[in-house]
């Protein structure tokens, strides 16, 4: 048996190292990498939280989060495809005509 | 310890390990291998909990479809290492600190709040059946939240084709 404080733990681990790596990735691919590290973080603290009460609620949050993190998938990498396009980069620093 | 305890801390080891090297690698394609052995190894702390379930999505969607998408547009657009600029040194102090703060207010609001913790084993009674359990609850309490997920798949394959459609002009 693991305690439910091991499981959020981990989460909050990975969540952090998901926020490290998008802070310090300078690539705009493993930049949403990252995003994605933190929503599988995320994920975990709700499947942990689930089996502490009991109830499935968490995992079909879960399944919601999977869904969505699949059409962020989709439409970020086409973004990322348009930018790579325009810019011929995919360095987050070349892209910075909104900075004054 | 018991053999639970001893399989957690094997794939949280390797969860992290692969997390910190997703850092730590500087060519993407190896940034996103690194994130598939996150990702299988949470699938299998999923089925350490007993949300077997759960743990398949994992493996199909996140390790099969999304990892195989980032991975072609890899490919596709031939990222090759990271060059480093100095711009991005002013971001490391704050970075890190703010990391270890968030890192640091959940370990202690985790602390605080599962004194009283209750253990999460895969001895949960029923746990087999969980898949049942979930489809029922899906299609009676979660079913408008779940058609909508529809709409938003079809808007999404919809906003990826427009944007990645190249016009022949």
């Amino acid at each position: 048996m693991v305690p439910t404080s091991y499981y959020v733990l981990l989460s909050a681990i990975l969540f952090g190292l998901g926020v490290l790596a998008f802070i310090f990735k300078r690539n705009i691919i493993s930049i949403f990498m990252s995003i994605e590290l933190m929503l599988n973080a995320v994920n975990l603290a709700f499947v942990a939280f689930s089996q502490a009460n009991d109830k499935l609620d968490g995992q079909i949050f879960v399944l919601f989060v999977i869904i969505v993190a699949a059409a962020e998938a989709a439409v970020g990498l086409g973004i990322i495809i348009l930018i790579a396009r325009n810019r011929q980069s995919l360095n987050v620093e070349r892209v910075d005509l909104l900075k004054l | 310890m018991t053999a639970t305890l001893l399989v957690f801390f094997i794939l949280a080891t390797l969860s992290i390990i692969g997390a910190v090297s997703l850092i730590l690698q500087k060519h993407p394609i190896h940034s996103a291998l690194s994130l598939i052995v996150v990702m299988v190894a949470l699938a299998g702390l999923y089925l350490l909990m007993g949300a077997e379930f759960v743990a398949a999505v994992q493996i199909i969607v996140y390790g099969g479809a999304i990892m195989v998408l980032f991975v072609f547009v890899i490919m596709l657009l031939n990222a090759g290492l990271e060059e480093h600029t100095n711009e991005s040194k002013l971001a490391g102090f704050p970075g890190i600190l703010l990391a270890l703060a968030l890192m640091g207010f959940v370990a202690a609001t985790v602390a605080r709040s599962t004194t009283s913790a209750s253990a999460v084993g895969g001895t949960v009674p029923g746990a087999l059946s969980s898949t049942k359990q979930l489809s029922t609850l899906i299609f009676t309490n979660f079913v408008y939240p779940f058609e909508l997920t529809s709409f938003l798949i079809l808007i999404a394959i919809l906003g990826a084709i427009v944007l990645a459609h190249r016009e022949n002009s």
